[in-house]
């Protein structure tokens, strides 16, 4: 079918497979297009760039003839951006950030917030049954007072008696000079209505009415002002101005700050906290020390013996292998997190299984006391994590060569001889990459650490919440505040996943160029 | 040829799932935008599983009368506060959640939360609900259910409430069960379970003032903090308390008949089944009164809805009904905040009881200092029990790291 002059890359011409093509591309970009609008009704812009960039991309390579390589990159290209460089791109910005309790939103945000939480009701003033007028585009109140006056006013006009209203029910239904407004038209126009402050009188210390429902209106005052020329706020009662700071708050000349913060750019503290404040510092050392010693011990316990059973099963001599094959597979079966919960009841220390059946009602602290605890942990993860070590070391036996095998035979090697330098090294050629991916997940293995002991027992010594079987990600579930227990801190929380992406990625890069070596056998 | 295809295969789901990251924003966007037809605008409402039902119902009645559109969103109820925060900034948020006062101080010092005028409605509200959800004079949640504990006596074991801690547990052994009394406690520590046997020593964990509020002044040290400290430790070599009584435990065993007191709350009845129960005060261990907790759960208006006139009429003028509260008490067992919806719920003895109790309970704090208080007072107090900590020492390590936490 090819033809010489298209040489296999962009297909011209009228041919099926360019139509084929035409059409998957075609779909392509109208999802892309889909995708571009969406992002623009969202006015999320960074997402808008990168999908028409993306677009351009593909529709260049799988149209050039000179973008060979590249149509067999892009979507793998694509995935690699959009679930790993973005991911950790973003958790290195707000790494850098201080986003956490107190500095949640953008300033605008802040600004708004704390100038509704410092409006007070005047203590005393009546609710007045409100409804909302509109003169030409600007909108305005009537409300009836309480000796049955009925006034209305605009932002810019403060309430007054308008005369030949006609009341219902305590309610102004028609007002000369203004037209009343259906439950309709207010809800169009609702975010209008909830900003809007009819000054009650000329002075606006009297305050301003104002409606949440726009049914009622209550008067409020504000404690609290914003000047966006000088960008600083005034506290009304006392005076004292506050100008924003570095941190993302508004501090007055005393140091005081509002409540309400905002994120900005703090550099590098995050990381001097995790490492110099002495409050995580000792914690973090034993914790690491842990991390390593946990995923190191799990994936050498585990290996071995998955593959002590996957030799034994490999015997031809062994009757009735499928069925022990199926039942030592059974743990994998279960999903982690629920097995993880139930080896926490089993090793509860009065009403656990463990202790009541196995060791006929001793009480032995199995996740209350330290080392017992990490034994715990070492052994859970032993009993989920082997049943997959021993199904690649018995997919990777079932293809070891017979012939080489059978040369060492000749060639007079022992079993052990034979086992040591022909099967280890082939075994170990298609494990390797996998044991070292076994490194990285179980250095990160949350869920099971989380479920089984929640980090503890906690230390003794150390001021912070952590454990002595917290690894490094449960300490970033602590730190950051997830679990309710400390103020948020997405920043700190951010500046810790990157110290571990960082040794996860080191240790797994030096790790594969290593497994080069044993390529070279096969 | 065939390569081509694959490979325009696979693009084509590369951008199938762009394009799905880029929609996900799409809906989220519709929601905050009001569409110019007025009939047809939406309030989004966050409830968890316990509160659904109720919340649908009124918002039915809401939809008839405004002809508004109500999305009630199911959600977890441990994902509501973090996914609240984290999504209000960004627009994507609901416009009412449900919620817990405690999570007050978080809210507002991240200015995720709008106040709310009940105006005269807000004193059809029992007092310290509405106290409960206001922060320097404003309110900023429609309350709708109190919740706290109180002893659960099975009246066929012990036929009378107990005066005192100790007549209780005298009571308990006499009764012959495997427990003289369950109190939950597990591993982690369990300090709302324990805090009115704390209080009954005087040792609130915040400096109250005169409205009711707390200061945030750390006052579960001192004499009083000690001496809690100290019967924590003797009552654990006792084995009264013991840290490996956790909740599922503690109800199972109550349900089998195994103890005559549990200390718990509404949310156990059910497991309860047929037992003929009776609720009494919490028996003071310290000599002063047992004080437990009040946690009020209400609404919670977004500080970034743009429905925020919907969402205020939706609440104000439908949620704070005699007849939403009861449908909520239906669902949740927990006493409706609205005094005249609690009078009704009161005719059950059960609901009574707790109510009773709850009258002289004391607001949970609601400062944002609280959480960091939580992360060490309940290890603290498991420690103590289970013998591992020197009851003294161990207290006052306790209010040090509160304090450095608290800075």
């Amino acid at each position: 079918m090819s033809l010489p002059a298209t040489r296999g890359s962009g297909r011209t011409g009228w041919s099926p497979g360019f139509l084929v093509k035409l059409a998957l591309i075609a779909l392509v970009d109208a999802l892309g297009v889909y995708a571009v609008l969406a992002a623009w009704s969202a006015e999320s812009w960074g997402l808008l760039a990168a999908m028409v960039a993306l677009l351009l991309a593909a529709n260049w390579a799988y149209f050039s003839k000179r973008a060979l390589p590249w149509k067999y990159i892009l979507p793998g290209l694509a995935f690699l951006l959009v679930y790993q460089v973005y991911v950790v791109a973003y958790t290195g910005y707000v790494a850098f950030t201080n986003y956490g309790d107190g500095h949640n939103s953008t300033k605008e945000q802040a600004i708004e917030a704390l100038l509704v939480q410092n409006e007070r009701r005047v203590e005393g003033s009546p609710s007045s049954p409100l409804t909302v007028v509109a003169q030409g585009d600007t909108l305005g109140f009537a409300v009836v007072s309480p000796e049955g006056v009925v006034e209305a006013g605009t932002a810019d006009e403060p309430l007054a008696a308008v005369d030949g209203a006609s009341v219902e029910a305590d309610r102004v239904t028609a007002l000369p000079g203004y037209e009343v407004l259906e439950y309709a038209a207010v809800l169009e126009r609702q975010q209008e209505v909830t900003d809007l402050r009819v000054p009650v009188s000329e002075d606006p210390n009297d305050g301003s009415i104002r409606t949440q429902d726009a049914r009622t209106g209550y008067v409020f005052t504000s404690t609290l002002t914003y000047d966006a020329a000088s960008d600083t706020m005034t506290d009304t009662t006392t005076g004292v101005t506050y100008t924003p700071n570095d941190d993302g708050q508004f501090e007055a000349a005393d140091g005081s700050t509002l409540p309400v913060g905002w994120r900005v750019l703090v550099g590098l503290d995050n990381f001097v906290t995790a490492f110099g404040d002495e409050r995580y510092a000792g914690p973090f050392g034993k914790i690491l020390l842990w991390t390593f010693a946990f995923a190191v011990i799990s994936v050498a316990s585990t290996f071995l013996l998955g593959l002590f059973l996957a030799i034994a099963f490999n015997d031809a001599r062994l009757r009735g292998r499928r069925v022990y094959r199926t039942l030592v597979i059974l743990p994998y079966a279960i999903p982690g997190f629920l097995a993880a919960l139930l080896w926490s009841g089993l090793l509860n220390r009065s009403y656990g299984f463990v202790n009541q059946v196995l060791f006929g009602g001793a009480e032995i602290p199995w996740l209350t006391d330290p080392l017992l605890a990490k034994l715990a942990v070492l052994g859970v993860n032993l009993w989920l994590g082997f049943p997959y070590m021993f199904l690649i070391c018995t997919g990777a036996l079932q293809s070891l060569p017979g012939d080489v095998l059978e040369a060492a035979k000749i060639d007079g090697a022992g079993r052990w001889r034979t086992w040591r330098s022909i099967t280890l090294p082939l075994l170990l050629v298609a494990t390797a990459p996998l044991l070292i991916s076994s490194f990285a997940f179980n250095f990160n293995n949350f869920t099971l650490i989380y479920m089984l002991t929640g980090g503890g027992p906690r230390f003794d010594d150390a001021s912070v919440p952590l454990g002595h079987t917290d690894i490094l990600i449960s300490m970033v579930y602590s730190v950051s505040g997830l679990d309710g227990t400390a103020a948020k801190d997405y920043g700190l929380a951010s500046a810790l996943s990157i110290v571990i992406f960082l040794v996860v990625a080191t240790i797994s890069a030096v790790a594969f160029r290593r497994t080069r070596s044993l390529e070279e056998i096969a | 040829m065939r390569r081509s295809i694959l490979t325009a295969a696979a693009l084509t789901a590369t951008l199938a799932l762009a394009a799905c990251a880029g929609g996900a924003d799409q809906p989220a966007g519709e929601e905050s935008s009001a569409p110019p037809d007025g009939t047809g605008a939406t309030l989004t409402v966050w409830v968890d599983e316990t509160r659904q039902a109720a919340v649908e119902e009124a918002a039915a009645g809401f939809e008839e009368s405004t002809g508004a559109e109500v999305d009630v969103v199911l959600k977890n109820f441990e994902d509501i506060r973090p996914d609240f925060l984290a999504q209000v900034p960004t627009g994507k948020g609901p416009d009412i959640t449900v919620g817990a006062h405690d999570w007050l101080g978080e809210l507002t010092s991240n200015g995720v939360v709008a106040p709310i005028e009940l105006g005269d409605t807000a004193d059809a509200f029992e007092p310290v609900s509405v106290t409960a959800f206001t922060q320097d004079d404003q309110v900023y949640g429609l309350p709708y259910a109190v919740e706290n504990i109180a002893l659960i006596r099975n009246t066929e074991l012990a036929p009378e409430a107990p005066a005192t801690w100790d007549d209780a547990i005298a009571a308990g052994e006499d009764a012959g069960t495997k427990y003289p009394l369950l109190i939950q406690t597990s591993t982690e520590g369990d300090p709302y379970t324990y805090y009115p046997l704390q209080t009954s020593f005087g040792a609130p964990v915040f400096e109250q003032n005169e409205d009711g509020t707390y200061a945030p002044e750390l006052a579960l040290g001192g004499e009083g903090g000690t001496k809690f400290a100290q019967w924590l430790a003797e009552q654990g070599e006792a084995g009264v308390l013991s840290t490996d009584v956790t909740y599922d435990i503690a109800v199972a065993a109550f349900a089998k008949g195994e103890s005559p007191y549990i200390v718990g709350g509404p949310w156990m009845l059910e497991q309860f089944g047929d037992l003929d129960l009776a609720i009494d005060p919490i028996p003071s261990a310290g000599g002063e009164p047992a004080q437990p907790f009040v946690g009020v759960a209400g609404f919670y208006v977004s500080a970034q809805s743009e429905n925020a006139l919907l969402a205020n009429d939706f609440l104000v003028n439908h949620m704070a009904t005699s007849e939403a509260q009861l449908a909520l008490y239906e669902a949740g067992d927990r006493p409706p905040a609205l005094i005249e919806a609690a009078d009704t719920a009161s005719e059950d003895p059960i609901t009574a009881g707790f109510r009773e109790v709850g009258a002289e309970a004391v607001p949970m704090p609601s400062l944002p200092e609280m959480g960091a208080v939580w992360a060490y007072w309940g290890v603290t107090e498991a420690a103590i029990i289970s013998g591992k900590t020197d009851p003294a020492k161990g207290w006052d390590k306790m209010v040090d790291d509160i304090q450095g936490e608290i800075g």
